[in-house]
């Protein structure tokens, strides 16, 4: 794999430790029988059952599964949106953040105060907020486009812009909504990348959701399948393979296949 | 990315006369764009004019009632020479400006307050649209009964019954159509309490209250102009004054040469409305498909 490597990702740090479940990282989210209901009597149903989840701090973590899983209640219950009915989260005094499938910049600002608006609501003195916006924007590889509004910008770009809007919140945990299932697969593509090279220099956990099975393996230290009707988790499977990793890798198209065809089985249970 | 400075030296040569028919090319766009909005109202203004001409040289009513276009702007060009003209715009815009302030302050916090709570949304909410759907005028025999005959304050009244519930029902439909999506990322920003409205709800909910503000000055304008002509305040010199006072006299060209200064301040203002809504909307991506 180091021999193709492409010049783009070549910074990548994959010499240290892989984040994962050995133990070196303390729990950065933990999930404990959690379980969400909604509606009351013919309208009544359970989201999330008993479900229960730990990522560990600089983890890579990615729920899989078909729509009605409930990894997206599950992800709002993590980012405290939305009150578990059952169970807790704890996520200690973490910074959390959220990201979105639609970029949700705010129209009536420009990029770069829209990265500005998550530093000063924290608090951040307006002097550094200015240095520490372009910073980010460069960060993303926005630089010198702060002054566009979102609608100036491509569906990447403002993903892009989204993603910098997250690092301005100084988050220590990422929790991401499909936020490249809007962008066609080149874009996307390239979104992995960056994301990726961005770990390496910025501390984060990340929580993942996407329907995407290869996307999941490409991207995650684990990768966690959930089942519907009820939601739940269905199997936990950590990815191994060495980094960077690309979409088209055997190895990733591999343990893509096997994790879809789990998938498939489960899907089909469902339906019958 | 910035300082690769080889490519653009190389393609110097072809570089500025492609840059200087762009240029040129948008400057006539510019140009072109301009007189596509302009010449259809010219058109509409020349053949309002034409029909009111035709119908004076039909000879269906003599002259003294329904004089000709060219004597009434001749008309109102010596009306613009005396003092009593402008005391008039002046005291009725003055009158204007401040029923409107009172408006959109009432009419504001009205809107702010009926969005917050749904007491109020149920009890009062239903009852602002009743009453933007009622003819402002129709408040003016009150509001004389309770104010005077002779007391500016019956107008003011009018104007904020007839503008505010335009104005509230913009700030309530702007903050209820805050899309989810925005309020939740809004929230994770930590944009809370206050800071909620003043980041998130408020900026977003603009474009509608802008709107409002559009439609409540139209409905100010309106109960103005009746005001005026209905409440006559002793020595006072106002626009709706000034068209009575033609009325009664039988001066027909000063008539018509008010209503002409009425319409074209009335478009005037609405214009500067159209203008700030288009430019907050084009900011924000609003337009861009006009066809």
């Amino acid at each position: 794999m180091k021999s193709t490597l492409s010049t783009e990702t070549s910074g990548l740090d994959t010499s240290g430790p892989p984040p994962g479940q050995n133990g070196a990282h303390p729990i950065a989210v933990d999930i404990r029988g959690v379980s969400k209901e909604f509606g009351h009597g013919a309208s009544h149903t359970v989201a999330l059952q008993d479900t229960s989840l730990q990522v560990r701090e600089r983890e890579f973590v990615c729920l899989v599964g078909a729509s009605g899983c409930g990894k997206t209640t599950l992800l709002n219950l993590i980012a405290g949106l939305d009150r578990p009915s059952s169970g807790t989260i704890e996520t200690g005094d973490r910074r959390v953040a959220l990201m979105f499938q639609e970029s949700t910049l705010f129209p009536w600002l420009t990029l770069e105060q829209n990265v500005e608006l998550a530093l000063k609501l924290r608090g951040v003195d307006k002097a550094t907020r200015k240095a520490r916006t372009e910073e980010l924007l460069e960060l993303v590889r926005l630089g010198g486009r702060g002054k566009k509004r979102p609608h100036e910008l491509s569906g990447g770009m403002r993903q892009r812009g989204a993603l910098a809007r997250v690092l301005g919140q100084d988050a220590d945990i990422a929790l991401m909504d499909e936020p490249f299932g809007a962008l066609d697969a080149m874009t996307r593509d390239s979104m992995h990348d960056e994301l990726e090279r961005i770990r390496a220099e910025v501390e984060l956990t990340v929580v993942f959701v996407t329907h995407n099975v290869r996307e999941a393996v490409r991207l995650s230290d684990r990768t966690i399948l959930m089942e519907s009707g009820p939601g739940r988790v269905k199997s936990q499977h950590t990815i191994d393979l060495s980094r960077p990793r690309h979409m088209e890798d055997p190895q990733v198209a591999e343990q893509a296949g096997a994790l879809t065809a789990e998938l498939k089985d489960e899907v089909r249970r469902h339906v019958r | 990315m910035s300082a690769d400075t080889a490519a653009p030296t190389t393609e110097r040569s072809p570089g500025p006369p492609a840059k200087i028919v762009r240029a040129g090319e948008r400057q006539q766009s510019l140009a072109s764009r301009i007189w596509a909005g302009t010449w259809p109202k010219l058109l509409a203004v020349f053949l309002a004019i034409a029909i009111w001409q035709v119908t004076v040289w039909a000879a269906w009513k003599p002259e003294y009632l329904l004089p000709s276009p060219a004597t009434v702007f001749q008309d109102l060009a010596d009306l613009a020479q005396t003092q009593d003209f402008w005391r008039a715009i002046n005291t009725t815009m003055q009158r204007a400006a401040v029923g409107f302030a009172f408006s959109l302050v009432f009419g504001t916090l009205l809107g702010i307050a009926v969005s917050q709570s749904r007491i109020l949304r149920s009890g009062v909410g239903s009852m602002i649209t009743g009453l933007q759907t009622m003819p402002s005028i129709v408040w003016f025999p009150f509001a004389i009964l309770i104010f005077g005959l002779f007391n500016p304050f019956a107008i003011m009244f009018v104007i904020v019954l007839g503008a505010a519930p335009s104005i509230a029902n913009g700030v309530i439909s702007g903050i209820d159509e805050v899309p989810p999506p925005l309020l939740r990322a809004g929230h994770m920003l930590g944009a809370r309490g206050i800071n909620r409205y003043r980041y998130v709800v408020l900026p977003a909910a603009l474009p509608s209250y802008l709107a409002g503000l559009k439609q409540g000055w139209a409905f100010a304008w309106r109960s103005l102009m009746a005001g005026e002509l209905i409440v006559q305040l002793s020595g006072e010199v106002t626009l709706g004054g000034s068209l009575n006072d033609a009325q009664v006299t039988g001066q027909a060209d000063d008539l018509l040469a008010f209503m002409i200064v009425i319409l074209i301040i009335g478009m005037v203002v609405d214009g500067i409305f159209s203008a700030i809504t288009n430019r907050v909307r084009t900011r924000r991506g609003l337009t861009g498909f006009t066809g």
